[in-house]
Order: structure tokens, then C-alpha cells, then sequence
């Protein structure tokens, strides 16, 4: 009992003090451990490093672009990169047909590509989350419905499918990137949905049923976070994918129009370039593969971090 | 002496059906066919009986996870039947259960507070420091530490474990406390410690206990009561030394038969009948 007299004199707050630290070194202890995991996989670390350099180009482009993305310098059409023969240091990836600065154009196209992909991916991972967790859940006649519209959505080839509802909801950013979220869900829905059912007969959620958790709580409070790996995992790769085919959808004239800055867009633009002048195609096109590379490296580590994870619970 | 009994199960069945298809005809599995049995406030029931009997079904019906198919179950003078619509919080508060596998029962995602605290947010208007106090508490009742509030399940052992998941079924104070194989998980030094934990909140708390084992030892340790159940039915129920001393039913012979015995006399016998 002389446990219990040396604690009982300690003010309240103290103890409410040690009990919070406690629990935030838990806390920490998690996420030690999760970097521990991501940073054994070298090709992640230098994939994430090279996406936060992206984003901090985004976020800092009026003052790191060295042009403005729009301004057409009308003496020096098509000019070659710096290094190239006829190259000038002011522009040093070259400029385009109407003479504008690659080099600005990449800059702030990277605005455009993180905004696509973060848009699409936050629309597609919220809606199949909903739509899983309830197909897994509660089964039955909901889930068979849930999961052949899925299965119909996912007979179409996926490009095709987002050109034909860009040309039904009209070209242009907004529309495209609605598509390619749509086009990308019903992963999400099978991946939740898988989740769910390996978890949803667990002895933890039948003690918090019995406990007096409702269906919502169970889905969303109980079940779901424990479904979440696979789902991380398969948002990064779904991220670099929507960077692709809304470059794609870019490309084919149904995406960004001009003269927005958006990579696949200027790789349309330079379509009748490529034989003349090689730079007007090969920095968008290097831009799109380095990113979608980190992302997928990215993507590819947190799986060997999180997956072990879901081994020990 | 009527009116001690805390848990009456008359004539309990569950059938299990098993959807036709194609290709086969639609057929039923009988998981229990009527068992019945009193169980007295304070005291502790034993269910003994090989895998597949129906121990975990009859685990599950009074808990009120499963429905059943015929019979009825009264807990404290109330009725249960799940199947008309959900349970009140009254009902709830009265049982609890205890998993066979601690790794399983415990959200890896939730901390261990959050575990012991969620089953009064959701059935009492108790304010969040109240909780905390009420948790950390029983922490310490059971034999924990302050310092394990904040922690996460997989920092844990086995048997400590085991300990959060028997903290979180007495939160609510039920009156009958069902055990589905709480120990046979865990190693033999452990198990005594969780024997004699579970032996001690019985006392204090004045439960009742539904202890679901297959190892025969800790049944003799524990139990007051035993039923033996072969393929569904209860094929022996009496106090504990009338079962162990003078079993009638042949399962439950061959039960016996088949533990095995480590005492130096039953050693001494069994290496006087290899010399010979």
C-alpha cells in the first residue's frame, strides 16, 4: 500500500502531466519506429527528398522562376537549352515555339501536377473509403451493388473512360481531374473493402460492439484505422497516376487548355516540335517521369514500413 | 436458494445453416441442442468439452453476440433475445466477455486508455476526467502500472494483455462474466497469475463467472460447477467434486483419462507398470 500513499498527495494536474508525457512518448515511439522501416529502403528516402524539393518549387515558383511563365520573348523563338549550340544562359532549358521559358513553365506546371494529384487523390480516397468500408461491412445485397458498378467502372480502360466523361462534362481542369478521381476509385473501394472484411470479425470489434458501439463507430472509429496501410500505400501511387493521366488527358487536348502551364498540355503544344527542336518535348516529359518516380519510390517505401506493421498487431 | 441464480439457460439450441448452392442442398449443423443449466450469483460455472462442442457458440449466445435459435437465457431476472432489436444499456452492463487470444482482442490502433475508458464513453454520461480516474484505477486493480494508460497494445506481453482485455469487461461492473479459454493462450507461470487475478476480482467485485476451458487443471482449480459438452449436448453437469470424483457419462471418463497426470504418485504408477 505505500504505492498508493506516495501517489495520492501529488496534485492532480502533475499526474495528468506524467500520463499525457507517457502517452505522447507512445506516440513517438510509432512514428520512430514507422521512420526507422521507411529509411531503411534507400530508393524511398531519395524519392521523398526529390518530392519535397517539388513541392517547395511549387510553393516558392514566382520566386524561383527566373521568367514569367507566360511572357513570350518574341526574338528568341525555339532557342536551345543553355549548353546547346545558339543557347544563351537566359534561358537555360530553352524556349518554346512562342518564345516563353521552358525552364519558368516547368516551374509553375509543378503547381498544377501536385494540385492534380493531391484534388484527385483526396476525391477518390474519400469516396472509396466511404463506399468500402460500408460494401465490406455490412455485406449482403449492399455489397454485391457496390461492388459491380465497381467492377463495371473497372471494365473500361481507364484513359477512355476519363476521355469519355471529360467529353461529356466538357474539357478543361476541373472536369478532368473529376474524371481521373472516378476513374481511380473503384481501387480504393476494393482495397477498403478487402480490408474491412479481414477485420471486421476481429475479437477487438466484437468487444467494441459489445461495449455499445454502433455501426458508425465500429466503421469508421474501430475498424477503419486499422485498414489504413494498404490504403497509404495505394494513395501514393494512385497520386503519381493521376499526374499521368491528367498529362495524358493534357496531351490529348481534354485537360488544361493553353496556354496554362501544365506539363502535359506543353508536351501537346511541342507535338509538331519534336523533330526540330528536341527541348520542347524532353524537359516536360523528364519533369513528369522524375516526379512520378519519387512519388512511386515514395510509395514503395511506405509499403515495406507500414506492412510489417499489419504482421505484428 | 432460487433466488441466488444470476444466469438460467433453458433448453438453449443454435443451429447453424449453411446456405445451398449449386451444387449441394442446403443443410444444418446443430451447434447446441438444448442445453440447460443455473449458474448462483459469486459462483463460477466451468464449461468443459473438446473443440467444436459448442462452447464458443454457448460463449456467444450469452453474450449477446449471437442470437439463438430456441430457448431462453435470463440474466438477473431479465430476458435477453437479440433478435427484437437492440440491446438496452442496462443488459449490456450485465455481461461481458473475455477472448481466448490477447493479441487478437485489443485494437492495435487504440491506446490502452482509450480501451479501458471506451466502453463508459459510450454507456454513462461520466465526464472525461471521472473516466480517466475509473481507468486508471482498475489498471492498478488488475495489476498494472499509471504509466501503461497511454501506451499502445503491442507494447504489451501476453498476460498483460490478457489483463487489459478482463480491465475493460469489468469496467462497466457486469454481474456475469463469461471467460472463452482466457488462459490458453498464455504460458503456465502466467495463467496461474491470471487464475489468481480473475479469483480476486470475483471476490471483490462479487462475480459471476461462465469460464469456457478444454484444460481440465484449471477447471479443477477454478470452478465451483461443471458441465461436460459432447458435439452440443451437456452431457454432464454437477458441482465440481461430484464430476471429478464420480464421472457418469463415458465422454467424460475418457476426458480424464486423457489428462495427463504429473503428480510423483500417478509418476510412480505408470513406471511400476513399464517395469512390470
Amino acid at each position: 500500500m505505500s504505492n498508493v500513499s506516495t501517489t495520492e498527495p501529488r496534485p492532480k494536474g502533475a499526474v495528468a502531466e506524467k500520463l499525457a508525457s507517457e502517452s505522447r512518448n507512445a506516440t513517438k515511439a510509432m512514428l520512430v519506429e514507422f521512420w526507422y522501416y521507411f529509411s531503411q529502403n534507400r530508393g524511398a528516402v531519395i524519392g521523398l527528398t526529390v518530392f519535397l524539393a517539388l513541392v517547395v518549387i511549387a510553393l516558392l515558383a514566382p520566386y524561383v522562376a527566373p521568367h514569367s511563365p507566360d511572357m513570350q520573348y518574341r526574338d528568341s523563338f525555339l532557342q536551345p537549352p543553355a549548353w546547346g549550340e545558339g543557347g544563351s544562359a537566359t534561358f537555360l532549358l530553352g524556349t518554346d515555339a512562342v518564345g516563353r521559358d521552358i525552364l519558368s513553365r516547368l516551374i509553375y506546371g509543378s503547381r498544377y501536377s501536385l494540385f492534380i494529384g493531391v484534388v484527385v487523390v483526396v476525391i477518390a480516397l474519400s469516396g472509396g473509403i466511404v463506399l468500402g468500408v460500408i460494401a465490406g461491412y455490412f455485406g449482403g445485397s449492399v455489397d454485391t451493388l457496390i461492388m459491380r458498378v465497381m467492377d463495371i467502372i473497372l471494365a473500361f480502360p481507364s484513359l477512355l473512360l476519363a476521355l469519355v466523361l471529360v467529353a461529356i462534362l466538357g474539357p478543361g481542369l476541373t472536369n478532368a481531374m473529376i474524371a481521373i478521381a472516378i476513374v481511380l476509385q473503384p481501387h480504393f473501394v476494393r482495397l477498403t473493402r478487402a480490408a474491412v472484411l479481414s477485420e471486421r470479425n476481429r475479437d477487438y470489434v466484437v468487444a467494441a460492439r459489445l461495449a455499445g458501439s454502433g455501426n458508425l463507430r465500429l466503421m469508421f472509429k474501430t475498424i477503419l484505422p486499422n485498414c489504413l496501410s494498404p490504403l497509404i500505400v495505394q494513395a501514393t501511387l494512385s497520386f503519381s497516376n493521376a499526374i499521368l493521366d491528367a498529362a495524358a488527358l493534357g496531351f490529348l487536348g481534354m485537360g488544361a487548355q493553353p496556354p496554362t502551364p501544365e506539363w502535359g498540355t506543353m508536351l501537346a503544344e511541342a507535338r509538331e516540335f519534336i523533330l526540330r527542336a528536341w527541348w520542347v518535348v524532353t524537359f516536360p516529359g523528364l519533369a513528369i517521369l522524375i516526379t512520378v518516380l519519387a512519388i512511386n519510390l515514395v510509395g514503395d517505401g511506405l509499403r515495406d514500413a507500414l506492412d510489417p506493421k499489419l504482421k505484428r498487431s | 436458494m432460487s433466488g441466488d441464480v444470476i444466469l438460467k439457460v433453458r433448453d438453449l439450441k443454435r443451429d447453424y445453416v449453411t446456405k445451398g448452392g449449386l451444387f449441394k442442398k442446403e443443410s444444418t449443423l446443430s451447434a447446441l441442442k438444448g442445453v440447460s443449466f443455473d449458474v448462483e450469483r459469486g459462483s463460477t460455472l466451468a464449461v468443459v468439452g473438446e473443440s467444436g462442442c459448442g462452447k464458443s457458440t454457448l460463449a456467444r449466445i450469452l453474450t449477446m453476440i449471437d442470437p439463438a435459435t430456441a430457448g431462453t437465457v435470463e440474466i438477473d431476472g431479465a430476458m435477453i433475445d437479440i433478435s427484437k432489436g437492440k440491446i438496452s444499456r442496462e443488459l449490456r452492463q450485465k455481461v461481458q466477455i473475455v477472448f481466448q487470444n490477447p493479441y487478437g482482442s485489443l485494437n492495435p490502433r487504440q491506446k490502452i486508455g482509450a480501451v479501458l475508458e471506451e466502453p463508459l464513453l459510450l454507456n454513462s454520461d461520466k465526464s472525461p476526467a471521472e473516466r480517466r480516474d475509473l481507468a486508471l484505477a482498475m489498471l492498478e486493480k488488475v495489476g498494472l502500472k499509471p504509466e501503461h494508460y497511454g501506451r499502445y497494445p503491442h507494447m504489451f506481453s501476453g498476460g498483460q494483455r490478457q489483463r487489459i482485455a478482463i480491465a475493460r469487461a469489468i469496467m462497466l461492473q457486469p454481474k456475469l462474466l463469461v471467460l472463452d479459454e482466457p488462459v490458453s493462450a498464455l504460458d503456465l507461470s502466467v495463467q496461474a497469475q491470471i487464475l489468481n487475478l480473475l479469483a480476486d476480482l470475483q471476490d471483490e467485485f462479487n462475480l459471476t463467472y461462465v469460464f469456457i476451458s478444454h484444460d481440465l487443471s484449471v477447471v479443477r482449480y477454478i470452478a465451483d460447477k461443471v458441465m461436460v459438452m459432447y458435439f452440443g449436448e451437456a452431457v454432464e453437469y454437477g458441482t465440481r467434486d461430484e464430476v471429478f470424483s464420480d464421472p457418469k457419462h463415458s465422454y467424460t471418463k475418457t476426458l480424464f483419462a486423457a489428462t495427463p497426470r504429473a503428480d510423483i504418485e500417478s509418476i510412480r504408477a505408470r513406471l511400476a507398470r513399464k517395469a512390470a
